[in-house]
């Protein structure tokens, strides 16, 4: 097991490495970072001060090499934007993300899991018809269009909650269930599918036959199994929400992890891309792996594979 | 069942909802404002956004003050000033002013500030803004000079606009980074609340001079940062927000036929452009090096049509290179009608009976870029349409390596022809016409000092621009501000947001 998880854990540093560097490298194909960071107004003088200040004239990988050394040490560098510190500015920006994150994946999961089985206990069903109507919306739905959708509503006909800003816990709940309703359908339809495969299968017969009462033949034999690539795909689901809340945070103007990097992108202000792609890829590789530990846990026959 | 779910949750979120922090208006005296930027340093000499500008004209002061609306220079710190030589002016100080923070304002501090900002190496954002300064000296406390590097004319414009003055003693001690953090000038407002990039406070000087800015009425300005255009409508309509502005034409609209809001519009200095590669920078046998192909694409774009459709407001189209406000923008030259049958026989006659195709860029409003190019199309300019981040346009446009290109230039609100013309046909990297003869106009026009002179030979770099159908200007942009019944407030056309002259009605 411990040789497993070493295995991991090197895998995931390469992947990092791997994705950092991609992205690296990627940032310089979107124009001169020395152009965007001078402004419209700049000189072409103003651009080589830049240029040469920042060092953007020095090889691309030995900019690369300088960086990762420093990042390796925990000095993530100075915001070209900011002008202050890449690890206090994503510090700072990070807390709202992951709550939002967390909140979000929790909404998916509470509402998703009881639906999709819910679903399969009565395939056809009203409950089923139900699910497959808010998976298919969930789905189809811009999460800007839901959440302007919901601002109307709650904010400007009713009046119970703040359209944007992120000063109490009144301001995340809109965010959490744009986010997390974007991640239910697939989350409840893959627990409807696991679970109707179950229910089929010979050891709940047999669970059926020995006289186990309905709730352990459903939770404890069948959710159990059906719950395992559940577990997977919320992993990811819940690094993409890391990432991938730009949207939501742009609407309800939360000035999160996932809208620096949105903005930081466009401003070339690589310092804080690249520590941000590298903490998103931390998180995903992370997410993975517990994902993995939980689902060894869940079905024994993986620990041995 | 599905009913009483509903209104179940309907009534716990009502339960759970309490009433929440402040809502605007002038019943606590506090203007809610938003802006669509996240601004990256209040410290207005290290940020180049137009947002920086609002902040930098409420919080701090300029020696000179234009009015925005005569466009008379009055002095401001300064009670008067007089060129000693074409590279030297005095000024006289205002007596009995003090910063936010107490520290009183004297030659020092304007010593200072011009000392710190003209020095490249303290990395001033936009450096054509204080680079024509190359020292200040003290005469006595009340008295200072500065000394141009260079004859420069249009110094008494960027003294009005971006050259603010700050505490010596205060700036010293903390650098850019701490006023950033805690803004202290001598301006109508200070800032006593900054989460960086998110949200400014400012509240009324009560100690205000007696200057030209007036004194300010409303008690505290909350400025947060929202992104979203449609969550600062929601802001507005929920009554979170006071006045928003940059508002789209189309939403402004809607707007202007609600009770509950006033809608101004104003427009701005920023024009937009079709910039043409006549020098063939980007290959010698490219079409726009034929004076008959760029005059082709003058008379293809129904410029008039734009301006009603697109922009709407108080846009309106222009033929020169600079904004007709900026001192030396002459209109008088030639112009070119809409006329597609035209510009097919110009472009017959330049040898493309059947049109040519070429790469056409853009930056920002792909909506106005994607009008243009239809209308080249229209004409038999096929278009290879590609929008860029502004550093790629930019850095292609520097090479050379742009053909015909949308662009806008906002000329930093500076109202001289220098600030736009003289930036973009003197020989830089962004010149694609690369004439001589406009070079040396220019050339007499940024360094005279005789405005007659300066005026002449503007009007000459001008004329021959647009005869030579170097670029085809478009028009001029506007800009929407839409606040509540409660506030009154008349934009200008500089698109500056001034709070001292927004009142409570």
């Amino acid at each position: 097991m411990l040789t497993f998880i070493l295995k991991r854990l090197m895998l995931a540093v390469v992947v990092a490495l791997t994705v950092s560097f991609i992205s690296f490298s990627l940032m310089f194909l979107s124009g001169d970072p020395a152009a965007a960071l001078a402004g419209e107004t700049a000189s072409a003088e103003d651009i080589e001060a830049i240029r040469a200040l920042y060092g953007f004239d020095r090889p691309m990988l030995v900019q690369y090499w300088q960086w990762l050394g420093a990042a390796l040490t925990g000095d993530l560098g100075e915001s070209y934007y900011f002008k202050l510190p890449v690890a206090s500015l994503v510090a700072e920006r990070l807390g709202v993300t992951m709550l939002l994150g967390v909140c979000g994946i929790s909404f998916a999961l509470l509402t998703a899991v009881p639906l999709g089985v819910a679903a399969a206990i009565r395939p056809n069903s009203f409950i089923d018809r139900l699910s497959l109507f808010l998976s298919v919306a969930g789905q189809a739905m811009p999460s800007f269009w839901f959440g302007l959708i919901l601002i109307v509503v709650f904010s400007i006909k009713l009046g119970i909650l703040p359209p944007s800003g992120a000063t109490s816990w009144k301001h995340f709940v809109m965010p959490t269930v744009v986010l997390g309703y974007y991640a239910m359908p697939a989350i409840m339809r893959l627990t409807r599918a696991g679970m109707l495969d179950v229910l089929s299968s010979d050891y709940i017969r047999t669970a059926r036959a020995k006289g186990a009462s309905e709730v352990r033949v459903l939770f404890k034999h069948g959710l159990r199994n059906a719950i395992i690539p559940v577990v997977s795909l919320a992993a990811v689901q819940m690094g993409f929400m890391l990432g991938g809340s730009i949207v939501v945070e742009s609407i309800f103007a939360l000035h999160g992890a996932g809208y620096l990097a949105w903005e930081s992108i466009g401003r070339n202000d690589l310092p804080t891309v690249q520590a941000l792609i590298l903490i998103f890829s931390m998180f995903y590789i992370i997410f993975t792996f517990l994902a993995d530990v939980l689902n060894a846990w869940l079905d024994p026959r993986m620990r041995s594979s | 069942m599905k009913g009483s779910f509903f209104k179940a949750v309907i009534a716990t979120t009502m339960l759970a909802s309490t009433a929440d922090g402040a809502f605007a208006g002038k019943a606590d005296d506090t203007l809610h404002v938003a802006f669509t930027k996240e601004l990256e340093n209040v410290d207005s000499y290290f940020n180049s956004a137009r947002e920086g500008v609002v902040l930098m004209r409420a919080v701090w002061d300029g020696l000179i003050y234009r009015d925005p609306v005569t466009n008379e220079y009055k002095g401001n710190l300064a009670t008067s000033w007089t060129w000693v030589d074409d590279k030297t002016l005095e000024f006289k100080l205002r007596e009995g002013v003090t910063f936010h923070n107490g520290e009183p304002f004297n030659a020092d501090d304007v010593v200072y500030t011009v000392d710190f900002v003209s020095q490249e190496s303290n990395g001033v954002k936009t450096q054509r803004n204080v680079n024509w300064m190359k020292s200040a000296e003290k005469i006595d406390d009340y008295t200072v000079r500065i000394h141009l590097k260079d004859k420069f004319p249009a110094a008494i414009e960027f003294l009005a606009g971006p050259v603010a003055i700050y505490p010596n003693e205060y700036y010293a001690e903390v650098g850019p980074s701490g006023m950033g953090l805690k803004p202290v000038g001598t301006g109508p407002y200070k800032v006593t609340e900054v989460v960086p990039g998110q949200h400014f406070v400012l509240e009324k000087n009560e100690a205000y001079f007696d200057g030209p800015k007036g004194q300010p009425t409303i008690g505290k300005i909350d400025i947060r940062t929202i992104p979203d255009v449609n969550t600062q409508m929601a802001e507005l309509f929920s009554g979170s927000l006071d006045f928003i502005w940059q508002v789209p034409a189309d939403l402004a609209e809607r707007l202007a036929t609600m009770e509950q809001f006033t809608v101004a519009n104003e427009s701005t200095m920023r024009v937009g452009y079709l910039a043409m590669d006549a020098a063939g920078r980007s290959g010698a046998d490219n079409p726009f090096t034929k004076l008959k192909v760029r005059q082709a694409v003058n008379h293809a774009i129904d410029r008039g049509t734009l301006v009603n459709a697109l922009l709407k407001g108080n846009s309106q189209v222009i033929w020169t290179p600079c904004f007709p406000s900026q001192f030396g923008c002459d209109q008088d030259v030639t112009q070119y009608d809409y006329d597609p049958e035209k510009a097919k026989a110009l472009l017959a006659e330049a040898g493309y009976p059947d049109g040519f195709s070429t790469e056409f860029y853009a930056y920002r409003d792909r909506e106005y870029a994607e009008a243009i190019a239809l209308y080249l199309n229209q004409v038999g300019i096929e278009t290879d349409f590609k929008i860029l981040q502004y550093s790629a346009l930019r850095e292609l446009n520097m090479k050379g390596d742009v053909p015909i290109a949308f662009q806008t230039w906002g000329s930093y609100s500076i109202n001289d022809a220098s600030a736009m013309v003289s930036q973009f046909f003197k020989h830089g990297a962004l010149d694609d016409a690369r004439d001589d003869q406009v070079l040396a106009d220019l050339d007499i026009a940024d360094s005279a000092t005789d405005p007659e002179v300066r005026q002449e030979h503007y009007t000459k770099a001008l004329k021959r621009i647009a005869d030579e159908a170097y670029w085809a200007p478009m028009f001029s942009y506007n800009t929407n501000y839409v606040f509540t019944n409660e506030v009154a407030y008349t934009p200008t056309a500089d698109e500056v947001l001034r709070f001292t002259t927004m009142t409570w009605k």
